[in-house]
């Protein structure tokens, strides 16, 4: 008996040793292959190689899966073509497990064992603060994709998502004009409904707009029926949803349940794009608005065959989305600014990158040298019973972005001090 | 009769020990900037591993909930690195947030004294007062167990619901300088590794003076059978507050090293998951071996840091199996691996088995 269970932990000693050895040896691989690409940079040799930072586990990875997908696939189309400057990208792919530590341990990994040149990745705002002093540091270049709160201006990240005044305030701009005065802001409970209700609020005293309510839920909630009767009770022309993930699915089920259609009370997301209405049920968001700068049916023959060649690597049931098209021109930008600069080198790039024009997806953009942010077109749509958008509006040009709402005289409190 | 305190097993234990201490000072000659890093925060892990180690393999308390002691001191040490990195004005988050002059708690974290003993200081009372109401009615095991995990839940509510004053779920980072030097300097940072280095050995020179001290002893006579110290005429809630403050204390002090290496606090890190985590380090490591808790907290960090960048999409399934391994074959953890090899050799060897089950490995 004695001998028989020993004999299992030798067995079980020798599989700890083998995972140890395997690791230990993925170990010895790692600074033998930085050295083929050539020790101090990521460009000599004939590769180039790029980070890709996403949550690929927990909460967040069921968004910022597809992003990751949409940046792979534009260094592979990238490579197809021969790659930058003539050498092909290798990305090296890190998981930042939805914990914005592991964030910032990553993105120093990537930066220093692996020397890229640059990295995509991110989604929280959480997840770039953490971020951000290590790109300071060590002056290593991000690109962000992912519409955001604004209010920031870092040297080393380029903003390819919308900021405030692409997003939000054009949107309540237009409910002000079209949908009504009475506002209802719900949010979930963090930094990016915080803001954007904060922005929101100062632009309807300026504006005219009045202010029923102000809800926020943790993240995660998934009871609103109290909240419902309160938006009934109130009244309001608008309910201004901030909500972000599984809670929209409760909400809008429940708006649902309740008897609320789109045609009683006018609902506009920031958060909800074509990947969230897979989730929701195209049936219970119909109607429904939101603000984007992208959609899947945005009119555009580059989008056309953007969505046809993510359908055709990642399956037809896929579909393409704001943040996700964002990635992908994120990485043809760094390529172009790179190409332009004729180096990896990050001051050269971003010195390239000012000004520099691409025919994405969404339409023409533009990098605003100042800012680090894209200029881009503002669209608001309405979901259709197919699950896709209908564009009711949009601002006919790309607007330059203004992540202080400097050019606001309402916001002057908000970006007081910058 | 006297018992010889230098036993060959003695002597070699502090030669292993002293190898390793100098292994761990030299470290910055043979890991890069990255790996030294790592490694910081590692040893700032394992001092919470300590603590742990001290409530629940020693006296038989598990925490769910030492995530809030370690974020609370991971904040002290925030709130003076923020207020260092903006220059006499209000922090960036608390001008979005529409504060107009810095709030009053806040001021004297001005000073890195005095955020330093509010870093352990508020932690250890808190774990002081919790233990207070809960051992002294004679409230334990399970139903301790989940009052610290509400303990996480309302720390992580309160944090994230007051953005004006805390940061909300971005938590507090941007940091540049402590107490006058650069933090992104690579000397200062090497000075931060040693520093934190330091405070583990003496944190594990301190336990495991505790742990052999009458005070120790005490601690696992109320682990085996609490009722039976209490016969005896100790008072155990008197012992079970004074571990679980020191226990928190030192998660307070970890938190504080924690973020001078990583250059961020939020809500998360005092979450229900990293505060399962920790105890699993110990679980892993071997509970009831301060060295056990040391090396769990180092190895399953490093492993996880190792194995998520070797495999990004698959990581947590190689972690989970090691996991269930460990948990299945090895129940006293890494440490118990030791003592099983000793056994091993000592069996081939032909020498006196009892000696293996000696307790102090």
């Amino acid at each position: 008996m004695k001998k028989k269970r020993s004999m299992v932990h030798y067995s079980v000693l020798l599989m700890l040793a083998l995972c140890l050895g395997l690791t230990a040896c993925g170990d010895k691989d790692e600074p033998a292959s930085s050295q083929t690409s050539g020790g101090d940079s990521a460009a000599s040799g004939d590769t180039i190689k790029v980070g890709i930072l996403h949550s690929l586990s927990g909460t967040m990875s069921i968004s910022e899966v597809s992003v990751k997908d949409s940046e792979m696939m534009a260094i592979d189309e990238i490579n197809a073509k021969g790659g930058v400057l003539g050498k092909k990208l290798v990305p090296v792919v890190e998981d930042g497990a939805s914990d914005w530590p592991t964030f910032a341990e990553k993105a120093r990994k990537l930066l220093s064992e692996d020397k890229v040149a640059t990295v995509f990745g991110g989604w929280t705002s959480a997840s770039r603060k953490a971020m951000l002093p290590v790109f300071e540091e060590l002056n290593g270049l991000l690109w962000y994709p992912v519409q955001y709160e604004g209010l920031e201006q870092s040297p080393n990240i380029f903003y390819t998502g919308a900021t405030t005044n692409q997003q939000i305030v054009p949107a309540v701009s237009w409910l002000l004009e079209n949908r009504g005065k009475k506002f209802y802001l719900l949010g979930s409970d963090y930094v990016f409904p915080r803001t954007a209700n904060k922005i929101i609020k100062e632009q309807l005293k300026a504006e005219g707009g009045e202010l029923v309510g102000e809800e926020y839920t943790p993240l995660g909630h998934t009871d609103y029926s109290t909240i419902i009767t309160k938006i009934k009770e109130a009244k309001p022309d608008v309910v201004f949803n901030t909500l972000n993930g599984d809670s929209n699915v409760a909400f809008f089920k429940q708006l649902k349940d309740a008897g609320i259609t789109s045609a009683d009370l006018t609902t506009l997301s920031v958060s909800v794009a074509e990947e969230e209405i897979r989730g929701i049920g195209a049936d219970v968001l119909a109607g429904h608005l939101a603000a984007w700068n992208y959609y899947q049916t945005t009119d555009t023959p580059a989008n056309k065959t953007f969505v046809e060649n993510y359908k055709k690597k990642y399956g037809d049931d896929r579909v393409t989305a704001d943040p996700i098209e964002a990635g992908y021109d994120a990485v043809y930008l760094w390529a172009a600014a790179v190409e332009k600069a004729g180096s990896t080198d990050v001051d050269k790039v971003k010195e390239a990158a000012k000004g520099l024009e691409w025919d994405a997806p969404e339409g023409k953009v533009k990098i605003d040298g100042d800012t680090q942010h894209l200029y881009k077109t503002v669209r608001i749509g309405e979901v259709e019973p197919s699950g896709q958008f209908k564009e009711l509006w949009n601002s006919g040009e790309p607007v330059k972005p203004d992540p202080y709402l400097k050019s606001f005289t309402w916001a002057a409190s908000l970006s007081s001090g910058n | 009769m006297k018992s010889n305190p230098w036993t060959a097993a003695r002597i070699w234990t502090l030669i292993g020990y002293a190898a390793a201490s100098a292994a761990l000072f030299a470290a910055p000659l043979y890991l890069s900037d990255f790996r030294l890093n790592l490694l910081a925060k590692f040893l700032a892990f394992a001092i919470v591993a300590l603590g742990l180690d001290l409530i629940w393999g020693y006296t038989g308390i598990l925490s769910l909930g030492h995530g809030v002691f370690f974020g609370l001191g991971g904040y002290a040490m925030a709130m003076y690195l923020k207020l260092e990195a903006s220059g006499g004005r209000m922090p960036d988050f608390m001008e979005w947030s529409g504060l107009t002059a810095l709030p009053a708690f806040w001021k004297p974290f001005e000073s890195l004294g005095f955020a330093f003993a509010a870093g352990i200081l508020i932690p250890g009372l808190l774990a002081l007062f919790l233990g207070y109401v809960t051992f002294r009615n004679r409230i334990r095991g399970v139903y301790f167990t989940i009052l610290t995990q509400a303990l996480v839940i309302i720390a992580t509510t309160l944090l994230i619901g007051q953005q004006a004053y805390t940061g909300g779920t971005n938590g507090v980072t941007g940091y540049s300088k402590i107490a006058g030097y650069s933090i992104s300097n690579p000397d200062t940072k090497q000075m931060l590794y040693w520093i934190t280095a330091a405070f583990l050995i003496v944190a594990f020179i301190v336990c495991r003076f505790l742990v052999a001290s009458r005070f120790g002893k005490v601690l696992r006579a109320i682990r085996d059978g609490e009722n039976r110290v209490r016969f005896i005429g100790y008072n155990p809630a008197l012992y079970q507050m004074t571990a679980f403050a020191i226990s928190g204390a030192l998660a307070g002090l970890a938190g504080m090293l924690f973020i001078l290496h990583v250059g961020i606090i939020s809500p998360s890190m005092l979450g229900i998951v990293p505060s399962i985590e920790m105890v699993l380090w110990v679980a892993i490591g071997g509970r009831g071996t301060m060295i056990g808790a040391v090396l769990g907290a180092v190895l399953m960090n490093w492993g996880k840091s190792e194995i998520s960048a070797q495999y990004p999409d698959a990581w947590l399934f190689v972690m989970g199996a090691l996991f269930v391994v460990v948990v299945v074959f090895l129940p006293n953890g890494v440490a118990g691996l030791f003592s099983r090899l000793t056994s091993i050799k000592r069996r081939v060897t032909g020498h006196d088995q009892e000696a293996v089950r000696n307790p102090a490995v």
